[in-house]
């Protein structure tokens, strides 16, 4: 935890001062019995009612006081609250944009955006609950115990052997339900994603006539769910009787000894009654601290989950100490390879392959084959578990990141825009690209008919580009890489909502570009690259072989296979 | 406005009392321990403050009155605290029990809304109705039977004993307490903007989040991660500052009405004090006892005031999730099967559509007058750009939709008067999204076929050549995958899905995209298979590889909905038209 309270520390003012003011209303608080006993005692005992007046008003003074004192510390809880997590969102988003994509991977788009919503708001409930009422209930509780001792040493003692039990009934509640909050949490956990499926294969499931079934299933989750929301349900049904019953114990013994001492002449009736109210005060002091038990340890899985991001590490910048070597090629891959992980096979291995600049490079294969993988070494999105990838003679590891990639265009596969105007979304490329270098890209990226639809530049794009059509989106995407006038352009599988139309001029195209990129073309279709410089084969992560279409055609058995199953007829026309 | 919510609110407690009946024993006998549980424990500080009374000064004490009010209080108490179990215990039960039967009876609803209401409802938007609405309708419907009805007894009843006791000192707790009621309100409804505010920002932060981190690859492609940061950063002060508002005045409530509540007690205390002096000796003496018991109640008495605020949001809040959970519920169904249905049976294949018009919002027409008759065995390939109208022709075939005009007619039979189950198993369908369930591979192969052999299942899977790789999975037909698939690429899944259709051996085959992700060499082994088993039987494709059309016996070629070409492969060729079009740019340099 210590590494998230780092962001706590510049509001450790109101961290003390927070808890500071709520232990003071508190003890004006512990006060009042005392008034009240005075009030009995000299007010009604002595019938002075002069005197019985001004105690009242000090009973109403306190409660101003008091009051003061508990906005001043609900102030100073929010402040820090808020502020320590309006910090650590800013912190932990910050991190995760240098996370590299392996780390991204590896912990999963949902898993990190549900620790930047709910988690967030999960913990600043805790902290703030914890700054106003961790402190004060146990202060409560053990005040009122000190506050019996003043007043009568004897009696008190009770107060010594209850609160121990009450203690110790409280925290075997808790820990028995805590765990068990959790397997409930499970089994909805069941519900949703049964509800989820269901909904998500309605058409399957329909086809198969498989309703009936789907309900059965579904109504033995939600049992189960409820069978142990009810089992939970009961034992923390026990937690108000029990305390009730230890806490009334305590005061029918308290009740008596006062009895006794008052028959003595050591304790007054006020006394009885003050020693009465503070038993009392602990009772309510023990509702709250077990509902803010809950809450706090809701918190603490939270503010753990959120450490746990924290704790992945941030992409590496530029490496100085690398292999030697060096390369005469704009971009070569030498023998180089990539493991996503310790245990599966390699995605990608052996590759060697040289590229001039402005040559164009076409990358098929079969589905799985690592014909992103191997693109995605270029602007060192993934490191090389193997040999070297070098851009003009430099391996991508020796550059720093950033600039690597500001000579990259990038066409992902998977085509994003984001919530803005189009040109928001096409400045992307390059901040400071005037509006005829965007309506060129645009063009080139055969996306003028989409801005015609959406209206020019300023055309407005909701998140995720979800007001295009899969092919609009992707000439846009096409038109966002191209801004930058890159020296590089990767295009992976970036024409496959596209009909073979657009996609052909779209490559006529990049043909005709003046700056003339070297590319890089994903694809599934052998039309789409057939007139390459040339094409990569790939098969299950290996090079099966490099060359034209027509040497490929004649050398290369997968590739061969790949056209004949696209053009079987007329390949052979 | 103000009216139709409350009418509407007053609708949604009629719903919520009709889940109630068939709990209404458990629910009254709760009322009743929960009257009879108030009334125990507010006998206690009575008799608490009859033992004060025993209690006076030096020599004055009567310990063996003060011993037997004792025993009694115990007994009072130990009743109180049995009937405090039982009432946690039946609310529980019953608010738990009330919340499952409305989740099943929603998700029955599910099985049988049609696909227009599910297809218009992110999955999402009802996942969220079935699993946290009706969750916050349960914590809601708790919490109104725990604390809203002992609140009103706790209320009543203290307010009867201080009446009993002393009516003078219990009107001064009467007209004053209302005060915190007062107080917390002005306090919500001043707050309520904070609130608003709070709540607006964190949704523009969250859609941020969203998108940022979704496409976070994309943000790192293109070096935007300080410009992203700095968007979030501007965001997220605003809800710092918005944030602190809302909670530092929400706060504000507590300790103002416990200020009140502080008066009101200070007040009791006085007027106690002087009736105590006054009363002294005369033959309604006010004891010392009684005002213990007073300041007691008092405390009771303002306490359920300052809940009731926060039940009251809660029970809103509650009402309003049970709202969107009976909408659901509530939602128009399907137009059932024909109660003399005719069970579709001995499909050869032959399919008649007639005059077919259909849309999926009524002022946009997407198909009109489609006619096409397909025998028995035919291949239909249905081609055409994205939005033409491919897959609404499938949604009509499988009658997932219904047409708006004109009839589609299975073996001369209109399927409106067919049962669906019959209908749909006479197809076998693949859609280009896969669908697998969470389970052992096995169980998803075995979906619409839940008897077939090892031997079945493994000639499926040889023809769908999906066993190779099944083998190869760690614990091979019985390796668990999980939800949506799991690990498997993309191919894979599709595979399984084709497998899966091949079991079940149906009469006629639909299939849409369904070999979009799978390399072309494996589609062109997987393309045997399917000619092999549908030799003799009708089958609908839809493609975007002109490669995998190219032998059908009829290609529809669509375009904006309606039907522009018909006619095979080289009929289409030698007319040059749209189809030539589209053909012909897959060889363009």
């Amino acid at each position: 935890m210590r590494k998230l309270f780092v962001y706590l520390k510049e509001y450790r003012k109101e961290s003390v001062l927070g808890p500071l003011f709520k232990l003071l209303e508190a003890t004006l608080e512990l006060i009042v019995p005392l008034v009240v006993a005075a009030i009995i005692d000299r007010g009604v005992g002595g019938g002075d009612k002069g005197y019985a007046v001004r105690m009242c008003l000090v009973l109403v003074a306190l409660g101003f006081v008091g009051m003061l004192f508990s906005v001043t510390a609900q102030f100073f809880a929010a402040k820090a609250a808020v502020g320590f997590v309006t910090k650590l969102r800013s912190a932990l988003f910050r991190h995760i944009q240098g996370f590299s994509y392996r780390t991204l991977d590896d912990a999963g788009v949902s898993t990190l955006i549900t620790r930047m919503t709910s988690d967030m708001n999960q913990v600043q409930t805790g902290v703030n609950l914890t700054l106003r009422l961790l402190l004060r209930s146990p202060f409560v509780v053990f005040g009122a115990m000190i506050m019996a001792f003043t007043v009568d040493v004897r009696a008190a003692l009770w107060f010594a052997v209850v609160i121990p039990i009450l203690a110790a009934v409280v925290f075997a509640v808790m820990l028995t339900c805590i765990p068990l909050y959790r397997k409930v949490q499970s089994l909805l956990d069941r519900v949703l994603g049964g509800t989820r499926e269901t909904l998500g294969g309605v058409r399957v499931l329909r086809a198969f006539g498989k309703e009936d079934e789907e309900i059965g299933s579904f109504a033995q989750k939600n049992d189960a769910l409820t069978a142990m929301q009810k089992y939970v349900g009961r034992i923390s049904a026990l937690l108000n009787p029990v305390t009730y019953v230890i806490l009334n114990l305590a005061v029918l013994g308290l009740i008596y000894t006062g009895g006794v001492r008052v028959q003595a002449g050591l304790l007054t009736q006020g006394a009885v009654v003050a020693l009465y109210n503070y038993m009392s005060q602990i009772l309510v002091e023990l509702i709250k601290l077990a509902n803010l038990i809950l809450t706090v340890t809701k918190s603490v899985a939270s503010g753990k989950r959120i450490r746990s991001v924290l704790d992945l590490p941030e992409a590496e910048g530029a490496v100085q100490a690398l292999p030697a070597g060096d390369s005469a090629y704009r971009v070569e891959f030498r023998d180089a390879g990539l493991r996503y992980n310790d245990t599966g096979d390699p995605a990608l291995q052996g590759v060697s392959l040289c590229v001039r600049a402005g040559e164009t490079v076409g990358v098929i294969g079969g589905t799985g084959s690592g014909k992103t993988t191997l693109v995605n070494l270029i602007p060192r999105f993934y490191e090389a578990t193997q040999g070297q990838v070098f851009v003009d003679g430099k391996d991508v590891r020796a550059y720093d990141p950033a600039a690597l990639r500001a000579r990259i265009g990038v066409v992902p596969q998977k085509a994003v825009l984001f919530a803005g105007t189009i040109r928001d979304n096409l400045l992307w490329g390059c901040p400071d690209a005037s509006d005829e270098a965007l309506l060129a890209a645009v063009r080139t990226a055969q996306a003028g008919d989409v801005l015609e639809a959406k209206g020019g530049l300023d055309g407005q794009i909701e998140a995720f580009g979800r007001n295009l059509s899969g092919g609009q989106r992707q000439r846009l995407t096409v038109a966002r890489a191209l801004v930058r006038r890159p020296d590089i352009l990767i295009l992976d599988d970036s024409a496959s909502a596209l009909d073979f139309a657009t996609d052909a001029a779209l490559r006529r195209a990049l043909r005709e570009l003046d700056y003339r990129p070297t590319v890089f073309i994903v694809s599934q279709r052998t039309s789409s690259i057939r007139f390459a410089d040339s094409i990569v084969t790939l098969d299950e992560g290996r090079v099966a072989g490099v060359g034209t279409h027509d040497a490929l055609l004649e050398t290369c058995s997968v590739y061969r296979e790949i056209y004949d199953s696209q053009f079987r007829k007329e390949a052979r026309a | 406005m103000k009216k139709t919510r409350q009418k509407a609110e007053r609708g949604t407690v009629r719903k919520v009392l009709r889940c109630l009946r068939p709990y209404r024993a458990s629910a009254a006998v709760s009322i009743l321990l929960s009257a009879v549980s108030v009334a125990l424990s507010l006998y206690v500080p009575v008799l608490i403050g009859r033992a004060v009374d025993c209690i006076v000064a030096k020599g004055q004490v009567d310990l063996a009155a003060v011993v037997s009010i004792l025993w009694r209080i115990g007994a009072v108490v130990a009743a109180g605290a049995l009937l405090q179990w039982l009432i946690g215990i039946l609310n529980n039960r019953i608010s738990f029990h009330v919340v499952r039967d409305v989740r099943d009876k929603a998700f029955r609803k599910l099985q049988i809304l049609p696909l227009r209401y599910l297809d218009a409802h992110p999955v999402g938007e009802t996942v969220s109705r079935v699993i946290a609405d009706a969750d916050q309708f349960a914590d809601g419907l708790l919490l109104g039977f725990s604390q809203l009805f002992t609140g009103a007894a706790t209320i009543a009843g203290t307010l009867g004993f201080m009446l009993a006791l002393r009516p003078a000192i219990a009107a001064v707790v009467v007209v004053l307490t209302p005060m915190s009621f007062v107080a917390a309100k002005f306090i919500a409804t001043h707050t309520y903007r904070y609130f608003h505010d709070q709540s607006a920002i964190r949704a523009e932060q969250t859609a941020l989040i969203d998108e940022v981190l979704t496409n976070q690859k994309v943000v790192q492609a293109f070096g935007r991660e300080k410009a992203a940061a700095d968007r979030f950063d501007e965001v997220n002060g605003r809800l710092g500052t918005s944030a602190l508002k809302a909670v530092f005045f929400s706060s504000l409530t507590n300790p103002t009405t416990r200020f009140v509540n502080n008066v009101v007690y200070a007040l009791v205390a006085l007027c106690g004090a002087l009736v105590c002096i006054a009363s002294a000796g005369t033959a309604a003496p006010f004891t010392v006892g009684s005002l213990s018991a007073f300041l007691a109640y008092a405390n009771q008495y303002t306490k359920p005031f300052n809940e009731i605020s926060g039940v009251v949001t809660e029970l809103q809040n509650a009402l309003a999730c049970a709202a969107r959970l009976f909408e659901l519920i509530d939602e128009e169904p399907q137009t059932p099967d024909d109660a003399d249905a005719a069970v579709l049976s001995d499909v050869r294949g032959n399919v008649e559509l007639r005059d077919v018009a259909f849309s999926y919002v009524p002022d946009r027409k997407l198909i009109e007058d489609l006619n096409l008759s397909v025998r028995a065995g035919q291949r239909v390939a249905i081609v055409g750009p994205t939005g033409c109208g491919k897959t609404t022709i499938i949604n009509l075939l499988m009658r997932f939709y219904d047409v708006d005009a004109g009839e589609i007619d299975v073996e001369g039979r209109d399927v409106r008067h067919v049962t669906r189950r019959s209908l749909r198993a006479s197809y076998g369908m693949v859609l280009q999204e896969t669908w697998l369930r969470e389970g052992t591979v096995r169980e998803n192969l075995t979906l619409g076929k839940p008897d077939a052999t090892q031997d079945e299942i493994v000639r499926a899977c040889k023809a769908a050549h999906a066993d190779g790789f099944i083998r190869r999975l760690p614990q091979g037909y019985d390796t668990v995958i999980g939800e949506d698939g799991g690990s498997l690429s993309q191919g894979q899944k599709q595979l399984l899905c084709i497998a899966r259709m091949m079991l079940t051996k149906p009469p006629m085959l639909i299939l849409d995209e369904a070999t979009s992700s799978i390399d072309t060499r494996t589609e062109m082994y997987i393309q045997q298979a399917f000619r092999l088993m549908m030799e003799g039987r009708t089958s609908f494709i839809v493609a975007h590889r002109l490669s995998t059309i190219r032998e059908a016996d009829v290609i529809l070629v669509m375009r904006d909905g309606h039907v522009v070409e018909t006619g095979t492969h080289d009929d289409l060729l030698r007319k040059n038209g749209f189809y030539a079009e589209l053909y012909n740019s897959q060889f363009a340099p």
